[in-house]
């Protein structure tokens, strides 16, 4: 096994960060911060929707954050052509909402939850995401 | 004060996303490559996020009720079923394809990044044409 660009530090911050707006919005909303969640229901359910706007205009604005008090070069790395783009983001929209949730949703909400469903459901996904991966670079 | 929460959360999100990279397709798709050169970083979001989360969370099981809310919004489905893992699978495969998943793909649209853009139109496509299957 190769070990490359390893990053622990920055990554164990960024999830204490997304930990604490994950458990504000548990406690002061009473919400699960699952993001494909959101942005249904911000589309689809009148419920909330100015909270699921805000939470959405917040989520854009985290980068330009990070632009103007860390660093203002973010990374960002896509080598793969235009249908391939738009065919992920059909199977990623139509799998979080089939699936009721996403990597935030079931991986960091869920599982906080001791949800039986998405400790499951992100088992699947890992797996799906790890052969995807291993086959695309088979090819 | 709802709404004002609604936006530090989003913004925590997002900044916390892109602290640890998750923001970058490339690095996601790194983590996912276990079975080649492998960058192991991503999994220390998750162990960073959890530690955060769960006791809070469980201990919050057993309050009465949020600070802004009237009640907690929990999902009601405790089954697993074949939309539970038919809908993992597929998110599996196009997160897998690129390295995008819904959050990142938002947070990335600061970068106005034109296959940020492609993507979260396509994802938003998907969630209408399976919101309009749900309905009939």
């Amino acid at each position: 096994m190769t070990i490359i660009n390893f990053t622990p530090l920055e990554a164990f911050i960024g999830g204490l960060i997304i930990g604490l707006s994950v458990v504000l919005f548990y406690v002061a909303n009473g919400r699960i911060a699952g993001i494909s969640g959101i942005i249904n229901n911000s589309i689809f359910s009148k419920i909330n929707r100015l909270d699921n706007i805000l939470f959405i205009i917040g989520l854009i604005l985290g980068p330009v954050l990070y632009k103007l008090i860390v660093n203002p070069n973010i990374n960002f790395n896509i080598s793969s052509s235009v249908p391939l783009l738009i065919l992920a983001g059909l199977l990623v929209g139509a799998g979080t909402k089939i699936g009721s949730g996403c990597t935030s949703g079931h991986g960091i909400c869920g599982i906080s939850r001791f949800s039986k469903r998405s400790f499951v459901a992100t088992f699947i996904f890992m797996i799906s995401a790890i052969v995807t991966v291993l086959i695309t670079r088979l090819i | 004060m709802k709404a004002i929460i609604s936006l530090i959360c989003g913004l925590l999100f997002g900044f916390g996303l892109t602290v640890a990279s998750m923001t970058n397709p490339d690095k996601v798709l790194g983590f996912l490559n276990i079975f080649g050169a492998w960058d192991p970083s991503l999994a220390f979001v998750m162990i960073g996020a959890i530690l955060i989360t769960s006791p809070i969370l469980y201990l919050q099981k057993h309050k009465v009720k949020p600070w802004f809310a009237d009640n907690f919004s929990l999902p009601t489905l405790k089954e697993i079923d074949k939309n539970l893992v038919s809908g993992a699978v597929l998110f599996g495969i196009g997160w897998g394809l690129i390295g995008l998943c819904p959050g990142p793909a938002i947070a990335s649209l600061a970068l106005t990044n034109v296959n940020s853009i492609i993507f979260v139109i396509s994802m938003i496509g998907a969630f209408v044409i399976v919101q309009f299957f749900k309905k009939n």
